[in-house]
């Protein structure tokens, strides 16, 4: 589970950052995308993965990281996930439009 | 404490700018003449407020604000010491200059200025005040989100290319950040600033590896903002293309990183940090000279006027680091002098460097080219930035350099950063030179356009800059004193620790439950 989680959000930031490098609008963006969901599982992955555990304290049971899932970090992600889309819809946005002025999507508007 | 309220002005930095920019945005669509004057209205009281909390600050005490009435560190928690009263006071002054010159014909230029304005100023505030490391992520990207908007502000092509460039880079600074705080969590189980500088020195040696990696992210993060090499090289595009009186308000947003990087190096890797302590000390120093050089070399090689502010910039941003990466008393109270001077000039470069620009023909490239108005003025306006910015007497600049030289003389590096920073004020003095006498002695070829003279708003912002450098210079001492304080204050710690660990609610005026509780409603 550990290791299959790992492998994943490694896979999907050595994408991220692939895809960052290239100098086009839509894969930066795209590769932007990849990188903020690697950054999501993995604050949520921080508040250790635990399967089957709800976030909430219930009678009798001494809420600990054994018994309970963190509801922090679930807390945290979703504040990251809602800026990073805000932010990718800002990034799109302005991309459009220097595509639609320069007639190229390279990020220094030629080439 | 349980029988004092809390102190509401503490919220204001943050609220006012909100409610101020929501209502802005409905005003704009009512088409209201209003706006100028609302926005204007609303940055006065701003610096109103932020003059009433550095008072407050100057007393001593370190003052917390539990937002929601919840107890830190489960809550978030506001904090008030002397850095953040000062950065507070310094970023309300340069709204305002900022505002004043816009209100010359460049806030229409574009749609929601002011809107965008007030939000700006809301994310600055936020970070300055906020002891809660994801609360300052969520200000960060609301000042950032804001500038976006800012920097498109009468979008020109070179305009977008370099907003491409700078929302991609912050956007994945952003990520890394999110990294940094996914792994202090981990580590701790807590955000709150002042329970991090409880917990981490408490870490075994089994995570220290892993802390001082999730402390560096912090501070790689922040040196994105702040423009140290080698991560600077956004700074000058994107400053260059802004509009005149947002890359004058932009001048303040360098020392959120700054700041950042002060607060995080004296409580988290300051004296009696455990495996954290002297973290940035062999880092910080040389990376700060470095970019003091290369911002040296990119003032001499600046083609443009505007350029060659940038880099002015990325200099005050080099020693700043430098100045924060020395860390003792002395250098850190160098720095804050040294950071009120440089943010006030910054802010009256860009503005003054697009009056020039547009004298002649909306052109600034350092090539002759004929003035057509403002020769005696803007040439003496000039010359004084040009003394203030590049550290020679009688200015308060020549008083942060020399404070900082006197503070260095005591540390290892003391060689190198009395020689680098006086070679690069020297190159700094000579592009600027180069720079004036190509721009108001060498006779050229005039523009047919014919541009207007510049407008009361644009002299007012000016002057009044140009007022408080004077002002800064002739109260010296007072101010001196004041940053001394704040660095003792930042390197003490526990004042902080306390005052935001401390900090406990306020009981309700009326208890529901407790009443439920009587009737037999509520078991």
């Amino acid at each position: 589970m550990l290791l299959l989680l790992a492998l994943f959000l490694g896979t999907l930031a050595g994408c991220g950052v692939w895809l960052l490098l290239r100098a086009r609008t839509f894969d930066a963006i795209l590769g932007l995308t990849l990188l903020s969901y690697a950054v999501n599982l993995f604050i949520f992955a921080m508040g250790r993965v635990k399967v089957a555990a709800v976030p909430i304290v219930e009678k009798g049971v001494t809420a600990t990281l054994v018994t309970t899932a963190d509801p922090l970090p679930q807390a945290l992600v979703l504040t990251a996930i809602v800026i990073s889309f805000a932010m990718t819809a800002v990034l799109l946005g302005i991309a459009l439009r220097a595509h639609a002025q320069g007639g190229s999507d390279h990020v220094d508007g030629s080439g | 404490m349980f029988n004092h309220l809390p102190n509401h002005l503490l919220v204001l930095p943050i609220v006012l700018p909100l409610l101020v920019g929501a209502l802005l945005v409905l005003l704009e669509k009512a088409q209201s003449r209003w706006v100028a004057a609302v926005s204007l209205a609303s940055t006065l009281a701003l610096l109103w407020v932020a003059v009433q909390l550095l008072l407050q600050a100057h007393e001593g005490s370190v003052q917390a604000y539990l937002l929601g009435n919840w107890q830190a560190p489960w809550g978030i928690a506001l904090a008030l010491d002397r850095l953040s009263a000062l950065l507070l006071l310094l970023t309300a002054l340069v709204a305002l200059a900022s505002l004043v010159y816009a209100l010359g014909g460049d806030d229409r230029q574009g749609l929601h200025f002011h809107a965008l304005l007030q939000f700006q100023l809301m994310g600055l505030n936020g970070a300055f005040l906020t002891a809660d490391l994801f609360n300052l992520f969520v200000f960060f990207e609301v000042l950032l989100a804001a500038s976006y908007g800012l920097l498109l502000h009468g979008a020109s092509a070179e305009r977008l290319k370099a907003s491409v460039h700078y929302v991609v880079f912050n956007l994945t600074g952003s990520a890394l950040f999110l990294v940094a705080v996914g792994l202090l969590y981990a580590l701790t189980g807590t955000l709150n600033l002042a329970d991090l500088a409880v917990k981490l020195p408490q870490l075994g040696p089994e995570n220290a590896r892993l802390a001082q990696a999730a402390v560096l992210l912090l501070v790689v993060v922040f040196a994105v903002k702040a423009a140290l090499l080698p991560l600077y090289f956004w700074l000058p595009a994107t400053y260059a293309a802004a509009a005149a009186p947002v890359a004058a308000l932009f001048a303040i947003m360098t020392k959120v990183g700054v700041y950042a990087i002060a607060r995080f190096s004296t409580l988290f890797t300051g004296d009696g940090t455990g495996n954290l302590a002297g973290l940035l000390a062999p880092f910080l120093p040389p990376l700060g000279l470095a970019t003091l050089v290369l911002a040296a070399i990119g003032a001499l090689a600046a083609q443009r006027l505007r350029g060659l502010v940038a880099y002015l910039v990325v200099a005050s941003a080099g020693t700043l680091l430098l100045a924060i990466g020395l860390g003792t008393v002395g250098a850190l109270a160098a720095g804050i002098f040294y950071l009120v001077n440089s943010t006030l000039i910054a802010c009256l470069w860009f503005l003054l460097a697009d009056r020039i620009a547009w004298a002649r023909g909306a052109d600034d490239a350092l090539s002759p080219r004929q003035l057509q108005h403002g020769w005696g003025l803007y040439g003496a306006l000039f010359f004084a930035a040009a003394v203030a910015v590049s550290g020679v007497p009688p200015l308060a600049g020549f008083l942060g350099k020399a404070l900082l030289l006197q503070a260095a003389g005591s540390t290892p590096l003391a060689g190198w950063v009395v020689a680098l920073v006086l070679g690069s004020s020297l190159a700094v003095m000579v592009a600027l030179a180069r720079a004036g006498s190509r721009l108001f002695w060498k006779a050229g070829p005039a523009t047919a356009l014919r541009m207007d003279p510049p407008r009361p708003a644009h002299l007012t912002a000016l002057f009044g800059l140009l007022a408080l450098l004077l002002a800064l210079a002739v109260f010296a001492g007072p101010m001196h004193a004041y940053a001394q304080a704040t660095a003792q204050q930042l390197l003490a710690r526990q004042p902080y620790i306390d005052a935001v660990l401390d900090a406990r609610p306020v009981p309700p005026a009326y208890d529901v439950r407790q009443e439920m509780r009587e009737r037999g409603e509520l078991k």
